[in-house]
């Protein structure tokens, strides 16, 4: 009763119990008091969900309740088990999730919707008088009044809005938009759908309902390699974590496990301790390094010369002086190394050309169905060429051929891997092979060979279906080639011996990476070494690092080519586990039709995010690398030494990329003007294209016409984190305060772009509307016009899935969402009601047209054998073949919010489908009726399931996804039999009742069902590992011969020296000029740093760093890490402020002074907000800068080819992509550290 | 009585009941409401430096000037007189003993509070009532030594007298206690209203582990015999339970057990 009077108790008898002799003793005291510990502890309830920033840790947590109020979060451990003799998945979790409860009431959590002052008064003005639409037009049509908004973005002025007042305002601009310009200008992004898939798909829903464009996240956050569609036509498929386990040989490759991956890192810790030897390589001493047997630290971005170097050891020691048993079979079947491929001749030179085809051929070799898509080799009985089955021609227009089987035209083929044998070559000939180490400039490491390498091929010539002769080679003899080994047949710049100075020896490689050569053929031999004894159990576990360079293709096909040298792809505890970004979106074939509104109208507008954010923040304007730096000197003849921008206005043009917007003309007039013209629509655009009366946008991106001008952003941060060219985007999207400080191609007098119209001025401010969801106050939010609150994924109902384990588990509102805010589906939704309220103002049922690029895993991607472009007159404009289709898609604007809420039509006429393959989905459709209800309103929707709440959308997607309903399972691996002529629906066969629903994943994380949309399988013998499909199961790879493709014989792949791989040092971007270096002209102290940006230990993928925990961990704010030595040379000690600026603008940081870090190396790690105690920068004027700050996107043009089998585009599958790595800035101390806290100046005011 | 306001019957008279009422009652409250509260909220952890020396001299010195306070002030004038001390011998301990222990405590607090306020991380987390507290001990330290100055003036013992009546008939409700310090100089009464002003912040600052440190060494010494302390949920004593399962078994005298739990 009172802890006084309990104690005040001298009086009481109190016999002391004693035991141990009197040395204890045993009181009674009162213990009242520890319940105040249980109760800190105890809880309402207890709630299934997860974290969904960017993370493939996939956790689930169980998040915990009481009194209404989410107060802690702990690790779910109730996964389903993995097989006997294989540790579990659990504990699966890290500090980052377990911090996460803090955002929840935290300060830095939006509350309510937010609109920026100068905008809110100038839309209540006009609001007063007008109708929405016309006041949205009212504002835009008033220059004066627009800069004045579009100035003050980033500089606060925020007020409260209401729901109903801010929906307006964006319906309003929508509406207006899609009625001036056109819908495709109302761009939208959000990343990594996987993460929490109807918060995605809502926004996307509504964007593609609309007509607006969906932007692409993997390849503009430079996580997409665009090596693994090169290589499989599959676009980062990848072992789950688990397989780990089974691995013989595990390297770790510039990924950081226990930082990163945590929660799959105690399956590496187990598989040591199974025995697994493991190298890791990493120019810093990272966490994952103390795990290594041996650590190997080349210098950051010579991956590629490392990885060909082992590669030049496996094949001397595995391939030619002895032929591993397995690993020749593995080649002959599994990879395009038996193909043939063309010898042309240039200049006197033979150089690798296109891959020979049945219909090079006299007869066609009997093929009548794309002879000219179907690749060939020698078969090693019959010593004839032979078309064997397998390849892409096969895919499309027949059935039954399209499989891995040993045969051809019907009869067993074995394909012959070489020429080398007496006999089986004609002529020894010398081929020219381009080299590209003499490129390197400032750190990197120069070599003296010559650019052009002439290596001794043995060749066959063959006799053409033209009559003429052709000389050929096998891919393998030009692979083997192409690695600098001596084959007996002389010549120059091969090499028997590792110690030889000449290219792609461990020797020489040495000098590039400063690995020592021992240690490279060591790894090399243990590597391959393995394989062999385990069949394929050597396994290289990539981090994205690798892959932000802008050659990273070359660092990803180096690492690919030694594992399929090595037979490990597809084989369990083998092959390339590249874990970035991509988060497997498991039920994607569900959910497709539910984000993309496939069920109400097709094709969705999809677009490459990196070329339309270089092309609308002008930082092709900006560019300084030309084609021709980086071109081969082997390159076929051409017009190559254009502009990037040239490369990919060619590309989009020829119907290789999306374009956003699309035409200059707004679609919505188009189909007026065709209808008119009696004409249908694809004839009529090309025929106005070809005249020039129509204009695709690419070609002038800065007419007014052709800015983006609504951008909704939500479930990102993409001006904090991933905006490459972060202060471009302040100069030209945004129209603010900005920290660019060069100049553009104009002003410097540089070699203008041929293809797209250049404008004196450059506009500042495209958009009119940016519309940022967010939980918490983001560096994105405070440059946002509008910024509504969204819940935080404690407080929503949402899926997740990952690519490191199999299971499918819920997010769940634990509580309801805090303060005003609302889940994305709901917001999206009050948009949508918003938007069909105001829209018939200016818009009825309309009629858009839809342009559409020549897609991977369509017909399409046999549209273009050759490279001809229509503008130039080389073939006319065919569209769908020569040039993107045009599809028409009618928009009932003013019915979007009932088609946003119910399932359409189109499943029940069209059927659903994925990656090639299409099934019936009419039950399925008919079970969500009956589960989630029909809709009773008269209207389009009645009698349609309905989609109310995000559980629905979650039901929907469930039940259409072969991975969650093993009816569909069957049916789609039914349909993938009928291309491949082989029996696979025993994959999934026994499933057909197997349906996971929402309530199933609540209760416990499933594990999902095979599904032909993915090469791996679930199963109790083998762990998911991908390529193992094609490999057991003989589904060919998506590619052009239907196996791995390690010889790419596109045109620009050839033109730019890409046909094999080769080193490619980083590439000069010439962002330190002496203007911009005054710390160099006045010889003060600095130092020049490669600029690196990995991910952190104290935010990124399960929480922001604006996390207060995280930062009490951390230092509190941003920093940057540098090694002792140039920490010395800039005359700096740790903790100290430094600046680090370029051309592209400049950023402030503490450093961070360690050990761990290469010399000339800079490490700012990823995504730290500008918003937390970032000074300004004394460069730019501006506050402090965010990573992007320094750095600038660059397009490569082989990631713009198109129509050309796997390389064709696919949303997040290829396309160009931003890299940042090969970026060097000046860092020196800062003088004096302002804080920029004053209250605003007059210069907002004037500007208002 | 209204029209005759006197400072020094608020102070004096009634003051010290107000004082020691917020003194009772808030540290009662305190226990009762706040019991994870009371605590001495050492900053061992954030920094070792300065404490040890800070501490020990501050506390010995504190320790005995607080004795010395009690024994000298509230010892019982017929006491004295029947022991035979003379008021000059007592004047003259308490000045020999008194002095160098407030000197101590003086240096020792001057380092503590040096410690609190100029090292960020014990400052960052210091409250208000922290440093505050520091500095009124600080300062009642530095006023108290300053009375010596008076009372070498007065070595007889004179004004000492005078100090211990008024405590006594503070203690002993004697209503007109506060005339008999009326006219002595202002450092003491400075000292006295200081010294009434902290005890009554007393409840409310980290002051509150004074209590438990007077009551600890009891515990430890005196109501303590075993070195493993372990807390009952029995609601029968184990002697009595022992004794049951002896009797069960049938079993006495030294044949009987005792059994685990």
């Amino acid at each position: 009763m009172s802890h006084l009077l309990d104690r005040l108790n001298f009086f009481q008898s109190n016999k002391l119990e004693k035991f141990s002799d009197g040395w204890g003793q045993t009181t009674s005291e009162n213990r009242n008091w520890e319940d105040t510990y249980r109760n800190r502890w105890r809880h309402d309830k207890i709630v299934r969900s997860t974290h969904g920033v960017n993370c493939t840790g996939s956790c689930s947590w169980k998040i915990y309740v009481k009194s209404g109020i989410v107060t802690w979060e702990t690790q779910q451990t109730d996964y389903p088990r993995t097989r006997a003799g294989m540790p579990n998945h659990e504990p699966r979790g890290c500090a980052r999730g377990a911090s996460y409860s803090w955002y929840l009431y935290s300060a830095n959590r939006v509350k309510n919707p937010l609109i920026r002052g100068a905008l809110m008064r100038a839309w209540r003005q006009m609001r007063a008088k007008m109708a929405p639409v016309a006041a949205w037009a009212a504002i835009q049509n008033d220059p004066a009044l627009r800069v004045s908004i579009t100035k003050t973005r980033g500089k606060g002025g925020f007020v409260r809005a209401t729901w109903d007042e801010a929906t307006e305002i964006v319906a309003a601009a929508n509406a207006y938009t899609a009625k001036t310009y056109g819908p495709d200008r109302v761009f939208g992004f959000s990343p990594i759908p996987a993460m929490s898939m109807v918060s995605y798909a809502a926004g996307t829903r509504y964007l593609s309902l609309l007509g607006g464009t969906c932007m692409s996240f993997y390849d503009w956050y430079c996580d997409l390699p665009p090596a693994s569609p090169q290589t499989w036509g599959e676009q980062t498929d990848v072992p789950e974590s688990a397989d780990w386990y089974n691995a013989g040989f595990l390297m770790l490759w510039g990924s950081n496990v226990p930082q990163t991956r945590t929660p799959d890192a105690h399956f590496y810790t187990e598989v040591r301790y199974r025995g697994t030897k493991s190298a890791v390589v990493s120019p810093d001493y990272s966490e994952a390094a103390k795990f290594g047997d041996i650590w190997l630290n080349p210098q950051a971005g010579t991956d590629a010369a490392l990885a060909m170097a082992m590669g030049h050891v496996i094949l001397r020691e595995y391939h030619l002086d002895r032929q591993a048993e397995y690993f020749e079979d593995y080649a002959r079947k599994y990879t395009d190394m038996p193909m043939l491929v063309r010898l042309d001749e240039k200049d006197g030179h033979l150089v690798p050309g296109r891959m020979l085809r049945a219909d090079d051929f006299d007869d066609k070799l009997g093929e009548t169905n794309n002879p000219d898509w179907k690749t060939v080799a020698y078969d090693e009985a019959s010593a004839q060429i032979v078309a064997p089955n397998g390849s892409i021609g096969f895919r499309w227009g027949e059935e039954g051929k399209w499989n891995l089987e040993q045969r051809a035209k019907g009869t067993d083929a074995q394909l012959r891997l070489s020429q080398i044998m007496d006999g089986d070559h004609d002529e020894v000939v010398g081929v020219d092979f381009p080299y590209f180490g003499g490129a390197a400039t400032g750190d990197f490491v120069k070599c003296d060979h010559p650019e052009v390498l002439t290596r001794n091929i043995p060749a066959r010539r063959v006799t053409l279906a033209d009559g003429s002769s052709a000389l050929v080679a096998t891919v393998f003899d030009l692979f083997c080639a192409n690695y600098g080994l001596d084959r007996g047949l002389g010549g120059e710049w091969v090499s028997k011996d590792f110690e030889d100075d000449s290219p792609y020896t461990p020797a020489w490689a040495e000098k590039i990476t400063g690995v020592e050569r021992e240690k490279i053929i060591a790894v090399a031999r243990e590597f391959a070494g393995n394989a062999e004894k385990t069949r394929g159990k050597s396994m290289v576990i990539l981090g994205a690092g690798l892959n932000h360079w802008y050659h990273m293709d070359m660092n990803y096909r180096g690492i690919i080519n030694m594992l399929v040298i090595c037979g490990c792809i597809g084989q369990e505890g083998g092959g390339w586990s590249h874990y970035v970004g991509q988060e497997k979106l498991r039920p994607q074939t569900g959910w497709q039709p539910l984000a993309f509104a496939l069920d109400w109208n097709r094709p969705p507008r999809h677009m490459n995010s990196t070329s339309a954010w270089y092309a609308h923040t002008d930082q092709w304007r900006y560019e300084t690398l030309r084609a021709g730096e980086i071109l081969s000197p082997t390159a076929p003849e051409g017009d190559w030494d254009v502009s990037l921008i040239d490369y990919n206005i060619r590309a989009e043009r020829m119907g290789w990329l999306p374009s956003a917007p699309q035409l200059k003309t707004n679609p919505l007039e188009v189909s007026k003007a065709a209808k008119k013209s009696g004409k249908d629509i694809p004839a009529y655009v090309a025929e106005q294209l070809k005249s020039g009366a129509l204009q695709m946008s690419c070609e002038d991106p800065d007419a007014p016409e052709n800015w983006p001008r609504n951008l909704f952003v939500w479930r990102s941060n993409l001006l904090g984190s991933s905006g490459k060219g972060h202060e471009y985007f302040l100069k030209h999207l945004l129209g603010t305060d900005h920290g660019v400080m060069g100049k553009d191609l104009g002003e410097e007098g540089g070699v203008m772009p041929k293809e797209a119209v250049w404008h004196d001025e450059a506009p500042k401010g495209k958009l009119d509307l940016l519309v940022t969801i967010d939980f918490r106050m983001s560096t994105t939010c405070v440059y946002s016009d509008i910024v509504l609150p969204t819940a935080s994924w404690y407080e929503k109902d949402d899926m997740n899935t990952s690519d490191m384990h199999p299971f499918i588990h819920p997010l769940q509102a634990a509580v309801d969402p805090a303060y005003e805010s609302k889940s994305d589906w709901e917001i999206f939704k009050a948009i949508a009601a918003k938007f069909s309220e105001v829209a018939p103002e200016v818009l009825g049922v309309e009629t858009d047209i839809v342009q559409l690029p020549l897609l991977h895993d369509t017909p399409g991607e046999l549209a273009q054998a050759h490279v001809k472009d229509w503008k130039k007159g080389e073939c006319d404009l065919i569209p769908g073949k020569t040039a993107p289709n045009y599809v028409a898609v009618e928009r009932d604007y003013p019915n979007l919010y009932n088609k946003f809420t119910s399932v359409g039509p189109l499943l029940e006429k069209l059927g659903n489908g994925g990656k090639g393959i299409n099934w019936n989905t009419d039950e399925e459709v008919q079970n969500l009726r009956n589960l989630n209800g029909t809709v009773l309103n008269e209207g389009v929707s009645k009698g349609q399931p309905k989609l109310d709440t995000a559980i629905d959308a979650c039901e929907m997607i469930l039940m259409l996804a072969p991975e969650t309903n093993g009816n569909v399972a069957v049916k789609a691996w039914e349909e993938l039999e009928k291309p491949t002529g082989r029996h696979h629906a025993h994959l999934a066969e026994g499933e057909h009742h197997n349906k996971i629903r929402f309530r199933d994943i609540a209760a416990q994380p499933r594990k999902i069902i095979s599904s032909p949309t993915w090469s791996g399988i679930e199963s109790d013998k083998v762990s998911y590992n991908a390529g193992y499909t094609n490999v057991h199961e003989l589904i060919p790879w998506r590619t052009l011969t239907g196996r791995q493709q390690l010889y790419q014989d596109h045109l620009w792949m050839r033109a730019f020296g890409e046909g094999f791989v080769s080193y490619r040092p980083p590439v000069d971007l010439k962002t330190i000029t002496k203007a911009v270096n005054n710390d160099a002209a006045e010889g003060s102290p600095h130092v020049v740093l490669n600029f690196i940006t990995p991910h952190q230990k104290w935010g990124i993928h399960s929480t922001y760093t604006d996390n207060l925990l995280m930062l009490t961990l951390n230092r509190g704010g941003p920093v940057v890490w540098m090694s002792e030595i140039d920490a010395q040379k800039a005359g700096l000690v740790d903790n100290d402020w430094v600046e680090a600026y370029n051309i592209n603008g400049a950023l402030t940081a503490r450093v961070v002074v360690s050990q761990r870090i290469k010399q000339g190396t800079l490490f700012m790690y990823h995504a730290q907000e500008k918003i937390v105690n970032t000074p300004g920068s004394e460069k730019t004027g501006n506050r402090g800068g965010i990573h992007n700050s320094v750095t600038r996107t660059t397009l490569k043009p082989t990631h713009m080819i198109g129509g050309y089998a796997q390389l064709s585009y696919g949303f997040n599958y290829y396309g160009t992509v931003g890299s940042n790595r090969d970026e060097f800035v000046i860092v020196r101390k800062m003088k004096k550290i302002d804080w920029l806290d004053q209250p605003a100046t007059g210069k907002v005011e004037a500007a208002e | 009585m209204f029209g005759n306001f006197d400072i020094n019957f608020v102070i004096f008279g009634i003051m010290p009941y107000v004082a020691l009422t917020v003194f009772l009652v808030g540290s009662v409250a305190r226990y009762e409401r706040d019991p994870f509260t009371w605590k001495s909220s050492s900053s061992q952890l954030l920094r070792r430096k300065q404490l040890f020396w800070g501490s020990i001299l501050f506390h010995v010195g504190i320790l005995t000037v607080f004795f010395g306070h009690l024994v000298g002030l509230f010892t019982p004038i017929w006491v004295l007189d029947a022991l035979g001390v003379p008021y000059g011998l007592k004047q003259w301990m308490a000045v020999l003993i008194g002095g160098p222990a407030g000197i101590a405590a003086l240096v020792g607090s001057t380092m503590l509070l040096h410690r609190r306020l100029a090292d960020p991380r014990i400052r960052v987390t210091s409250t208000a009532p922290d440093i505050l507290i520091m500095a009124l001990i600080w300062l009642q330290l530095a006023i108290g030594l300053l009375t010596i100055t008076q009372t070498l003036q007065h070595m007889d013992g004179a004004e000492m007298v005078r100090f211990m009546t008024w405590s006594q008939s503070v203690v002993t409700w004697n209503i007109n206690a506060w005339v008999t310090v009326v006219d002595v100089h202002w450092l003491y009464k400075l000292h006295i209203f200081l010294g009434l002003i902290i005890t009554m912040l007393f409840p409310f600052t980290r002051l509150v582990h004074i209590w438990s440190g007077f009551a600890a060494p009891f515990r430890y010494l005196l109501a303590r015999s075993g070195y493993q302390l372990v807390r009952s949920r029995r609601r029968r004593p184990l002697e009595a339970r022992r004794q049951a399962f002896d009797k069960r078994q049938g079993k006495t005298g030294r044949t009987a057990t005792t059994p685990a739990e």
